[in-house]
């Protein structure tokens, strides 16, 4: 991907222009009822009738007013600038300065995003964990047990194709209402989400030594565990590295679905949250904590192939 | 009238190692309804000098035309047909369908089409074997359907680039004897690129021995065998002689080194 | 506790007659028995240890709930899998098909936009589901909106991939007979590029459900299947949630399977499709 950079940044900066354009009549509404308030001369001139005319034709007929278009309280699209302001107040601000804040309370503030993004993370990460373990040890037993194989594996493909996710809310107020915490509610909603693709992916990847590869082994008298250790297991890592990858990312979704029945923290409360109470900032600024979040799980479980293949002596 | 002419032509590729000249000084003449091989070692230039002609690369200096026009032009006239060294069918198109790939291409008519692939599939020998599917098909079945493909718009040139090279050895003869047939009941003129010498001197009229590290042409043999050649000609002394002195034209190539 | 113990007994038995059925190879019976089996023994352990229903209901009680709600499910599916989530997939698969073949054509997108759509893919798009509700209102048009861009990465990353999939053999091949772009498009790369997209297709058909699905707990009428889950959750009906999520996973299988359908008519020809047939 070299020479790339250039392009990307290219595209990104069309995107955030996009984004600036877009602002104007996606708020144009809003700004011009602030602004006729406020004593301007809006075309048409009420509330009433604006509603029945297009966004853009509002934007051409009051040019001089939409200078809040990029700055308004209240937006349906806040403007790049805004989001970016919103993820630095609700992280670095709230928690140096804030009353709940981490310097003056000793403690992560609830209203900031790192305290959100954290309850997110760990009950990612525990359920990721859990999930992944899980997942490789029932392709092991599907690898070896033909009668597993030949029940369990129809189920877990058929899985796949199916929006497991929604037996999250259920999971959440059953294990609720029988007194688990939430954290491993959540983790139980994430463990299942990267069950199912780390399952396949492996069973995919203990079978991918071929016939010459097994035979070899057998010319050796080689035990089942020193085909396990010394063939199949390395010849799965690339197959279980590239579905850790997809069911990190699925245990992130379980998470922020997770937190949306029972609002007690995490990205998805600050999502359902910012949408009761339109708080589109805090909506968009949870969405790039989130993005960054799976972006850097992602990152790391790729990180971890690279040193593990290097270790394992491939060349990356 | 000359079917392909190049004038000392040179092609340079840049790679991070350096320039490496595929091709240098390559002067060459082909005759119509002439069947010329070219020979030689890996790196020799022999593929590149084929894909030249067809226009599939650009030669960094010197001369070349096909049929008195720039390669790129006869190619838009449709003066070739090329045969690859795997077959490359459409696994997602019969052998039929795959016949007239080229054809809609070139905007025939649907009859038109249809006739030509039933005339091209019997040239080749494979007259019912049209609304088969190419993994359905031999490997040496496979390389006669690509073959017919390349008939089926009636180019005079077939440039050929090592067709048979992936087969065993007995179809590899029979392809050889079926091609021979099949020069002479159409009359094209055929480039041949092969590593065979037996291959090389049973079919050709024309041997062109090339060597690498440049890669240039060493020999051009005129052949002074019949043009009806039975297999056992290769038993000949006629034969084995063309065939030694194409030998030795190899080898002279890497005593130069 | 006799409840409990057949459910132990009928389990071992089932299994052992899978160990024998598996030996003898049978194919479709062994994955069907043990379904089955697990259903059996989830009734009779609900039932023996006398689960209550505001936890685990038993699979009676969700076949009763099932049928006699099956009006109000039928809404539900229409809701939210033919309106929402079906129309927004369609949307956001010719969207991407639309950006692949650009990206093909053009290497200054294939260098720009790909590394960012890699990148989007691996994201928790469903997020975006409170802006649209926001942006497109309570109906299902805010679901399908999250749909398209659920779907378009995916499948635009698949797309991608497959028009590339074609060797020099082939691309040379369609430079001798002098081929346009166009006619390079639909001969070659559009059916090379087929076993790559209906990859895609599959992945987007169950992302379309769970982005349908997901962002109607961001907002929605009083109809379609995540606001049915919600709305059960709350009253505690706990065998109307599991009937709303047999109605998911019948239209998850059902979609996947149509699509496995069409692949197997359109990819007949490709490798992976041959072995199956033997």
């Amino acid at each position: 991907m070299k020479g790339s950079v250039g392009p990307v940044l290219a595209i990104l900066a069309v995107l955030v222009a996009v984004w600036y354009a877009a602002a104007v009549p996606m708020n144009v509404k809003e700004v011009l009822t602030q602004a006729e308030r406020d004593g301007a001369v809006i075309e048409p001139g009420s509330a009433a009738e604006r509603r029945d005319v297009g966004r853009w034709a509002l934007v051409f007929s009051n040019v001089e007013n939409l200078g809040a278009t990029w700055s308004s309280e209240r937006s349906r699209l806040p403007a790049p600038h805004q989001v970016v302001a919103e993820l630095w107040k609700s992280t670095w601000v709230e928690e140096t300065t804030g009353r709940r804040g981490i310097v003056r309370s000793g403690s992560l503030s609830n209203r900031s995003l790192v305290y959100h993004g954290g309850v997110t993370l760990g009950a990612t990460a525990l359920g990721f964990v859990i999930g992944a373990l899980a997942g490789v040890l029932l392709a092991v037993g599907i690898v070896y047990s033909r009668v597993m194989d030949m029940s369990v594996m129809p189920w877990a493909i058929i899985s796949q194709t199916i929006p497991i996710v929604a037996l999250a809310p259920m999971i959440i107020v059953v294990l609720y209402s029988i007194g688990l915490p939430g954290l491993f509610a959540k983790a139980v909603i994430s463990a299942y989400l990267s069950f199912f693709p780390v399952v396949v992916g492996m069973v995919k990847g203990l079978r991918a030594p071929d016939h010459m590869q097994l035979d070899l082994m057998r010319t050796y008298s080689a035990s089942k565990s020193d085909t396990f250790w010394k063939l199949r297991l390395p010849a799965s890592v690339p197959y279980l590295f590239a579905s850790l990858k997809i069911g990190i990312a699925a245990s992130l979704v379980g998470a922020i679905v997770g937190e949306l029945p029972v609002q007690r923290g995490g990205l998805g409360a600050r999502m359902l949250g910012g949408s009761y109470y339109g708080q589109t900032e805090q909506i968009w600024a949870a969405l790039f904590v989130a993005a960054l979040m799976a972006a850097f799980l992602v990152w790391f479980i790729g990180w971890l192939e690279r040193r593990t293949l290097r270790a394992m002596g491939v060349q990356a | 009238m000359k079917c392909v002419t190049a004038r000392s032509l040179d092609l340079t590729f840049q790679t991070n190692d350096g320039p490496v000249h595929a091709l240098k000084d390559v002067n060459l003449e082909i005759g119509k309804g002439e069947f010329v091989s070219f020979i030689g070692p890996s790196g020799c230039g022999k593929t590149t000098f084929l894909r030249c002609i067809a226009g599939l690369e650009q030669p960094t200096g010197g001369e070349i035309s096909v049929n008195g026009m720039t390669p790129d032009a006869a190619r838009k006239a449709r003066a070739y047909g090329y045969v690859f060294q795997a077959a490359g069918l459409y696994p997602w198109r019969t052998i039929g369908g795959n016949i007239k790939l080229p054809l809609e291409i070139m905007g025939f008519s649907k009859a038109e089409q249809n006739a030509r692939v039933t005339r091209v599939l019997e040239l080749v020998d494979l007259a019912g074997f049209e609304k088969k599917f190419p993994w359905q098909l031999s490997g040496g079945m496979q390389q006669r359907a690509s073959i017919a493909r390349a008939l089926a718009f009636d180019a005079d040139i077939l440039l050929m680039d090592e067709p048979f090279g992936a087969l065993d050895e007995i179809v590899r003869d029979h392809l050889n004897e079926q091609l021979l047939a099949l020069w002479a009941r159409t009359e094209k003129t055929i480039g041949f690129v092969t590593h065979s010498i037996p291959e090389a001197v049973y079919l050709s009229t024309k041997i062109v021995v090339m060597s690498p590290r440049p890669g240039r042409i060493t020999d051009v043999i005129d052949s002074p065998l019949p043009k009806e050649r039975p297999l056992d000609i290769r038993d000949s002394p006629e034969f084995i002689e063309i065939a030694h002195r194409v030998r030795d034209g190899l080898r002279a190539g890497h005593i130069d080194e | 506790m006799t409840l409990v113990i057949a459910a132990l007994v009928i389990w071992a038995a089932a299994w052992a007659l899978n160990v024998r059925l598996a030996a003898r190879g049978q194919g479709l019976l062994v994955p069907l028995i043990f379904g089955l089996t697990i259903i059996v023994v989830w009734q009779l352990l609900v039932r023996g240890l006398g689960v209550d229903k505001v936890i685990l209901p038993a699979p009676t009680e969700v076949a009763v709930t099932f049928w006699e709600n099956l009006p109000i499910l039928w809404a539900d599916f229409v809701q939210t899998i033919l309106k929402g989530a079906l129309g927004g997939y369609i949307m956001g698969v010719i969207a991407a098909l639309v950006v692949a073949v650009l990206v093909d054509r053009y290497g200054f997108l294939q260098r720009g936009l790909m590394p960012i759509a890699n990148f989007m893919a691996a994201l928790p798009i469903v997020g975006v589901a409170p802006i649209m509700v926001m942006w497109f209102g309570f109906d299902w048009q805010s679901k399908a909106a999250v749909v398209v861009i659920m779907v378009f990465f995916p499948m635009l990353v698949n797309t991608v991939a497959g028009l590339a999939d074609t060797t020099a053999m082939q691309r040379d091949l369609m430079r001798t007979y002098g081929a346009s772009y166009l006619q390079t498009l639909f001969r070659l790369r559009l059916p090379a590029a087929l076993p790559f997209i209906f990859n895609g297709l599959k992945i987007a058909a169950t992302l379309s459900l769970v982005g349908a699905i997901v962002a109607e707990f961001f907002g929605s009428p009083t109809v379609g299947l995540g606001f049915r889950i919600n709305a059960s959750l709350g009253q505690l009906s706990l065998d109307m949630v599991w009937a709303v999520i047999v109605v998911a996973a019948l239209a998850g299988s059902l979609f996947y399977g149509l699509l496995t359908l069409a692949e197997r008519a359109l990819t007949f020809w490709h490798p992976s499709q041959r072995s199956q047939r033997h």
